[in-house]
């Protein structure tokens, strides 16, 4: 009972029902849901469509962790996707040859560069101007789009670049590139955090600022970091989205990608109060999201329901997260194993 | 445990002292509550009468704040009655039991600071008018309570721009705007100054005349015994007793608190005072020289040598804080140089004061001291963490050695490492934070009020500590509301007033009425005329230094500097 009740105190437990009654509800309706079948030396099957689609939005989701942590927020991960993609593209298209490894390898690299720099200008606004960081990345937000526009000069740029669109749908050791990608994001944000300090420091900072500045914390660069380090996971998002279909759209390249890495956070139990964080809440959340579009397939919704049927879905993780649930829960068991207790002492 | 207890049953022929009714207005009966691997409360019963003064009295953890929090529908009891005016009641929650009658005001305010003064008041309750605020009648009704308050506070100033005094007393204007029975006032003097504590008592026995029954929780048994008619003490979750007030001596009651024999502190006063004399090592550690910042302290001179206590004394706003973040790096000086070892230093932020080993303990706990959704061990390697920078962490078992150790030496409870600091009362949350000091082995540890709104026993536990630090090497800056404090660890008094230093003093047969005539005398004709006509009494700073030779290794200070041994209570009350 004390491992089952320390389980369903873990904030992990809902995010992971949930998850589990996706999968439930999708082998119902598609009894070869789980498996998985090699062809051609590569991985096939639902669940790995599951982790290749939400690559993306793990990715950015995990950067966006961190920020929410420092109390913050980035709204501008889905433009800073756009323009990386876009910078990507370009320096594609106007090379002699783009089918070359060189060619993508730099447009790779000038592109993360770019978000490097978009990082910091979140940083700066909000770690030395101290605008509010909803505020701070509203500007990028709006205003990412419109140089991802000047970058395409408004066209949407197809590129035909085989090692590009390696990096979105190839495999390696049959598993997708994509993933791989998000395993190497996802763990190196997890070593880099709580195999140092970085991680108390965030979660210091979010909790009480001034308290951790007179400690000798220095939250001034930990805000730097952590927004440039979001804008990364960003372009690195944003240059699988943009391979995946080799072609870069100012327009629709991560669009509202920032709500659902919001919603990952959440779900995997990280407020957006700031303070303690959970990376791998954060990696179930994602899961969660990916899941859900996947079911809207299998189980048939039509698809102008499959808007109302995520909100749904998304409204109950949250009511079974919030402190009041759990609070009404906690006494809810609380009077069973007392009603319990007196039986056993009545026999 | 060896102290005699007492009957658990309050004392049945006890009358109420005002007996202005014989039934209790609050009758609580048999209160248990148990939190995961503690019994909070224990089968503790209490109660109030209409038109009495009642106080509450106990440690930290002694479960007064469970008690309140219990009667005021916080918590959830899981066994005994509570009877308000005659009927059971049982609250879901703090509007349910503020709707019946029963008001809190906490001791840390509860209120915000991005709203207006007149809207703090009336949350939750504006007026209304047509279906929208009416805010005429809020100023007007803000207005009035402010007035009876005598506060001359505009009702449409932001609650933020106000001092916590007066943010304390707003507060109070709110919790009085209820009908209320029952007024609960958890230490509500902890941040207010003596005229300001004389205000309050008007309104107190004010009110008491009109029949409502008030809670004073407070640590400052002078104002226990001024203002209160009968207390009830806890200790450990357990009721001791019930008493009438005046029947009962200061020394009996703190004898109840703390379940111990007395040990009279006055063996730590001569030592302290012998050390004063052995100026073998008076190498000056920090020297401020003209070290001043507009609008908070004018230019001040402040030596502090190696191994000697210096305190500040003023009164609240003196510039004794203001003085005391420019030495610990928390605010920038405009004006002055600073000295550590006669070497010229700038201090442009805490860190790098942390750097020269110099600590500050913020008077404010809660916003600038713990991390509250931390957990203890996080909280004391913090500061030790920042300081060696991010890619060294401090291995785990190393953490957890150092949290266990100063656990140990400053009896921290609960003494486990992985607890929220948010859940431990205010007592524990200062050790917490003395820890994470101490940790960084300071050569002058700077502390601000690091004994105010803190249980008898934890408070000469600190006290203890610090003289132990000082002898041991380490300058200790000591500020704090009670005089005798500061005279009792101080080798040196720094007097400040209306943000100057006023006087310097060897603490060579000062008395606390030489220190208020100081404080008081002189006085310029300032003009803030509340301040002028502030009669200076017990609420009074003292920052206290001494520097310290050589700071030993984190875990070592522990062994070397922390007091292990049981505590040694004092008593504000009993000096007299």
């Amino acid at each position: 009972m004390s491992a089952l009740a320390k389980m369903a105190s873990s904030r992990l437990f809902w995010p992971v029902v949930m998850l589990l009654v996706l999968f439930a509800i999708n082998l119902v309706a598609f009894p070869g849901f789980f498996e998985i079948t090699v062809r051609d030396g590569q991985l096939f099957g639902s669940l790995i469509d599951i982790l290749r689609n939400g690559a993306p939005t793990l990715i950015i989701a995990v950067g966006m962790t961190l920020v929410i942590a420092t109390r913050g927020i980035d709204l501008s991960v889905g433009a800073v996707a756009a323009i990386s993609g876009a910078v990507a593209c370009s320096i594609i298209l106007g090379s002699p040859d783009p089918g070359s490894l060189a060619t993508v390898a730099v447009a790779v690299t000038v592109a993360l560069l770019i978000s490097l720099v978009l990082g910091v200008w979140n940083g700066f606004l909000v770690a030395v101007l101290g605008i509010q960081p909803i505020i701070a990345t509203l500007i990028l937000m709006t205003a990412g789009r419109g140089v991802a526009m000047l970058i395409t000069e408004g066209q949407i740029l197809t590129v035909n670049s085989p090692p590009f669109k390696f990096l979105g749908s190839g495999f390696w050791l049959g598993v997708p590139i994509a993933v791989i990608i998000a395993a190497v994001v996802f763990g190196l944000a997890a070593l880099l955090t709580r195999r140092t300090a970085l991680g108390m420091f965030i979660e210091s900072v979010g909790i009480n600022p001034e308290a951790s500045r007179q400690a000798g914390v220095r939250a001034r660069g930990l805000l730097f970091a952590v927004y440039t380090f979001c804008a990364l996971c960003a372009a690195i998002a944003g240059l699988i989205l943009t391979a995946n279909t080799a072609a870069a759209d100012a327009n629709n390249t991560g669009l509202f990608i920032e709500l659902d890495a919001i919603l990952a956070v959440v779900i995997g139990g990280t407020s957006l109060a700031g303070g303690r964080y959970s990376l791998v809440g954060t990696l179930v959340g994602a899961l969660v999201i990916q899941t859900l579009v996947t079911t809207v397939y299998t189980v048939g919704i039509p698809p102008i329901a499959t808007m109302v049927f995520k909100a749904a879905v998304v409204t109950i993780v949250c009511l079974l997260q919030s402190p009041t649930t759990a609070e009404a829960l906690s006494g809810f068991r609380r009077r069973l194993a007392v009603r319990s207790g007196k039986g056993v002492a009545a026999s | 445990m060896t102290q005699q207890t007492e009957p658990a049953a309050p004392a049945q022929g006890a009358p109420p002292a005002t007996a202005t009714a014989p039934a209790p207005v609050v009758e609580m009966r048999g209160i248990s509550i148990g939190f995961p691997g503690v019994k909070a409360l224990d089968a503790v019963d209490f109660r109030m009468f209409p038109g009495e003064v009642h106080s509450l009295m106990g440690e930290n953890g002694a479960g007064k704040s469970t008690l309140i929090k219990a009667l005021t529908g916080v918590y959830g009891i899981d066994a005994g009655t509570i009877t308000l005016a005659g009927e059971r009641v049982s609250f879901a929650g703090p509007a349910q039991a503020q709707a019946a009658g029963i008001s809190t005001v906490y001791q840390e305010v509860n209120l915000l600071p991005n709203l207006s003064v007149a809207e703090n008041i009336m949350l939750g309750r504006e007026p209304r008018r047509f279906g929208g605020i009416d805010w005429r009648a809020m100023r007007r009704r803000s207005a009035e309570l402010l007035a009876g308050l005598g506060l001359d506070v505009d009702p449409w100033s932001l609650l933020g721009d106000h001092s916590l005094a007066v943010q304390q007393l707003i507060a109070i204007a709110r919790a009085i705007d209820v009908n209320a029975k029952v007024l609960i006032l958890d230490e509500p003097t902890s941040s207010l100054d003596a005229d300001e504590v004389a205000e309050l008592f008007r309104v107190i026995r004010s009110l008491k005349d009109q029949g409502v029954a008030i809670l004073f929780v407070s640590h400052f048994l002078d104002q226990v015994y001024e203002i209160c008619d009968r207390l009830t003490v806890l200790r450990n979750g357990q009721l001791v007793g019930e008493y009438l007030v005046d029947e009962l001596l200061r020394i009996d009651l703190v004898q109840k608190m703390i379940g111990k024999e007395l040990t009279a502190l006055d063996d730590l006063e001569h030592r302290a005072h012998a050390a004063v004399v052995d100026e073998t090592d008076a190498a000056t550690f920090v020297s401020a020289t003209k070290l001043g910042r507009r609008g908070a302290i004018e230019p001040a001179d402040l030596p502090i040598a190696v191994g000697e206590v210096v305190g500040l004394a003023g009164l609240l706003g003196s510039g004794r804080t203001e003085l005391a973040r420019l030495l610990g790096g928390i605010d920038r000086a405009d004006t002055g140089e600073l000295a550590i070892h006669g070497e010229h230093v700038r201090l442009r932020s805490p860190r790098q004061a942390i750097s020269k080993r110099i600590a500050f303990s913020s008077e404010n706990r809660r916003d600038e001291g713990i991390v509250g959704e931390l957990t203890v061990r996080d909280n004391i390697v913090l500061a030790l963490q920042a300081d060696r920078g991010w890619f060294r962490p401090i291995p785990k078992k190393k953490q957890d050695e150092l949290a266990q150790s100063y656990i140990q030496a400053l009896n921290i409870r609960p003494g486990n490492p992985d607890a929220l600091v948010r859940n431990l009362s205010g007592g524990n949350q200062q050790k917490v934070l003395l820890a994470r000091w101490l940790a960084i082995a300071p050569r002058l540890l700077i502390l601000d009020e690091p004994t105010r709104g803190i249980d008898i026993g934890a408070k000469a536990e600190i006290q203890k500590l610090v003289f132990n630090l000082a002898e041991n090497g380490m300058s200790v800056l000591f500020i704090s509301a009670e005089l005798e404090e500061v005279l009792r660890l101080s080798h040196r008094v720094v007097v400040l007033r209306d943000r100057n230093v006023v006087a310097d003093l060897e603490n060579d047969g000062l008395t606390v009425d030489s220190l208020l005539a100081l404080i008081a005398d002189g006085r310029v004709a300032s003009d803030d005329e509340a301040l002028d006509e502030r009669a200076p009494a017990v609420a009074v700073a003292a920052v206290g230094s001494g520097a310290g030779r050589e700071a030993s290794a984190p875990a070592g200070s522990v062994a070397d500097a922390g007091p292990t041994a049981p505590t040694t209570p004092t008593t504000e009350g009993d000096r007299s």
